[in-house]
């Protein structure tokens, strides 16, 4: 174990390439129990590829990969299901695991898909199936989550409660998440630990720190300035559970 | 009317039904049906070599066909030509090289007709033992790689993600095809095995909504294609493996029919 106990994963100048191409190069980041580290960057970073070594999928890495704990869930962010397979949402649920049906419907209704348990995979649409992934990876009360952009294709309010949802089971269940967003909004609002990449880690810290960051700035202000200042924005004001705008 | 022969045949079949059932399944889900042949294929190398150096059929086809996988794995990972083009050139090259040595042996009366089509004549007390060990055992095994198998068919970074290994599982998957390859060349003949582990599947696909349904579904079709197709076989004196999968094929028509009514009751 590693000296500290809370530590789910650790990489170390970790990097990836393919065929001599680096995917990414130099990140060290750790996730801890409780605690959200989310991802950013523009198209092409490296976020998923960071991702993905952290879950040990690829294996020829450069730098060192510790991981503490085998229990995981994951949220994908393209997932191809071959549609030939006979499949409904209930033996989607305990693809990896088995789980008890109140578990199974736990997990369900939080995501708001408990209605589809016994449709069909292939009959759902893409915001319900994101609903159902998202589900699935937290059924297994898992230490670890990842999430790579878990809320693509959920409709507006819905993605706000999921987001609000993915906070709630980082208190409860005090597990680790490392989160793949492009909200920056919720970045800023729901994560203790922000990484930023650009083919490597550009800079990370706290949401706060990040955002003073000059580098960080370069790279949201020239690819995408409207997000800044979206993100400014977000600053200025604050929302009430009850939705209303509350100017600070 | 039972003959002894007969009774043997149908218990042979029944054996192997129960273990192509799930692992059908799993061939029409991870797309295998050409994998598949190249190791029947390869297995007329195993039977030929079984006869030259005096050697069980069964384990000689095992071997063979396992060894084939691996050389596959290899090829996949040190050339670029794509998998379909491999399988191809493996099945035809252990096809051809079966045969070839197969005209050396002028000692041996060789029913070639028996070998690719399958001969009930020809299943004797030892198959059959063979068949119901390793058939149950082949059986265990799946279960117990059901989880990691199955979850990689259906993503396979979902299952490295969450600490299934899939790659352990999907080779014990490629070395269980070899075995029922074996267990079932006598019976069914190598070029008919493939039609026997994905007829009984695909129209249990037709008619399930689950995977465990479309198991069952596959394991009784096959079953009742075992049946069908053997009193048909001792019936009309055809091979029994031509009339075993004809008899699945029937079954699979059959499931069609189920689906334009459902269709039709929807409407």
């Amino acid at each position: 174990m590693s000296l500290n106990q809370n530590i789910l994963v650790k990489l170390k100048q970790a990097g990836f390439r393919i065929n001599g191409k680096w995917l990414v190069k130099g990140v060290s980041l750790q996730i801890e129990k409780g605690k959200i580290v989310t991802l950013i960057g523009p198209n092409g970073s490296g976020k998923s590829t960071t991702a993905k070594i952290a879950l040990g999928i690829y294996k020829k890495i450069d730098g060192e990969v510790e991981k503490y704990t085998n229990k995981v869930g994951y949220v994908p962010q393209k997932i191809s299901i071959d549609w030939t397979l006979p499949l409904r949402v209930n033996d989607f649920m305990v693809l990896t695991e088995n789980l008890k049906d109140e578990a199974i419907n736990e997990a369900l209704s939080l995501t708001g898909v408990i209605h589809l348990k016994d449709k069909n995979l292939g009959d759902l649409s893409g915001g319900e199936f994101q609903r159902v992934l998202l589900a699935r990876a937290i059924s297994k009360k898992p230490d670890l989550l990842v999430l790579d952009e878990p809320v693509q294709g959920v409709d507006f309010t819905g993605e706000i409660a999921l987001y609000e949802l993915i906070k709630k089971i980082s208190d409860e269940l005090n597990c680790g998440i490392l989160l793949i967003s492009h909200d920056l909004h919720t970045v800023m609002s729901a994560t203790d630990h922000v990484v930023c990449l650009n083919g490597h880690v550009c800079c990370s810290g706290s949401p706060s720190d990040v955002a003073k960051n000059n580098e960080y700035k370069a790279l949201f202000g020239e690819q995408a300035s409207q997000t800044l200042t979206r993100y400014k924005h977000s600053h200025d004001h604050i929302h009430t559970s009850e939705g209303e705008i509350k100017k600070n | 009317m039972l003959d002894d022969f007969f009774i043997r045949a149908l218990l042979a079949g029944l054996g192997i039904a129960f273990v192509t059932g799930p692992l059908g399944c799993f061939v029409i889900w991870r797309r295998l049906s050409y994998f598949g042949d190249t190791l029947a294929h390869s297995a007329l190398l195993g039977v030929t070599l079984a006869y030259t150096l005096e050697f069980n059929i069964a384990l000689s086809v095992f071997i063979i066909s396992s060894l084939i996988a691996l050389i596959l794995i290899q090829l996949q990972k040190r050339t670029n030509l794509p998998g379909d083009a491999l399988l191809g050139l493996l099945a035809h090259s252990s096809l051809a090289v079966g045969l070839v040595v197969i005209g050396f042996l002028t000692f041996i009366r060789f029913d070639i007709m028996g070998l690719l089509f399958g001969d009930i004549l020809a299943v004797t007390a030892d198959d059959l033992l063979i068949i119901w060990i390793g058939g149950p055992l082949m059986l265990l095994i799946l279960k117990l790689i059901w989880k990691p198998l199955f979850a990689s068919t259906v993503n396979y970074e979902l299952a490295e993600a969450e600490g299934l290994n899939p790659d352990r599982a999907k080779a014990i998957f490629t070395i269980l095809m070899a075995g029922i390859i074996a267990i079932s060349i006598k019976m069914v003949g190598l070029l008919l095995i493939t039609g026997m582990l994905i007829i009984p599947a695909a129209m249990a696909r037709n008619i399930s909504s689950s995977p465990q349904s479309m198991v069952i579904c596959s394991v009784l079709g096959g079953l009742l294609s075992v049946i069908l197709g053997l009193f048909t076989s001792l019936q009309f004196n055809t091979s029994s493996g031509p009339s075993i999968i004809a008899a699945s094929l029937f079954l699979f028509i059959l499931s069609l029919v189920k689906i334009k009514q459902s269709i039709k009751l929807k409407n």
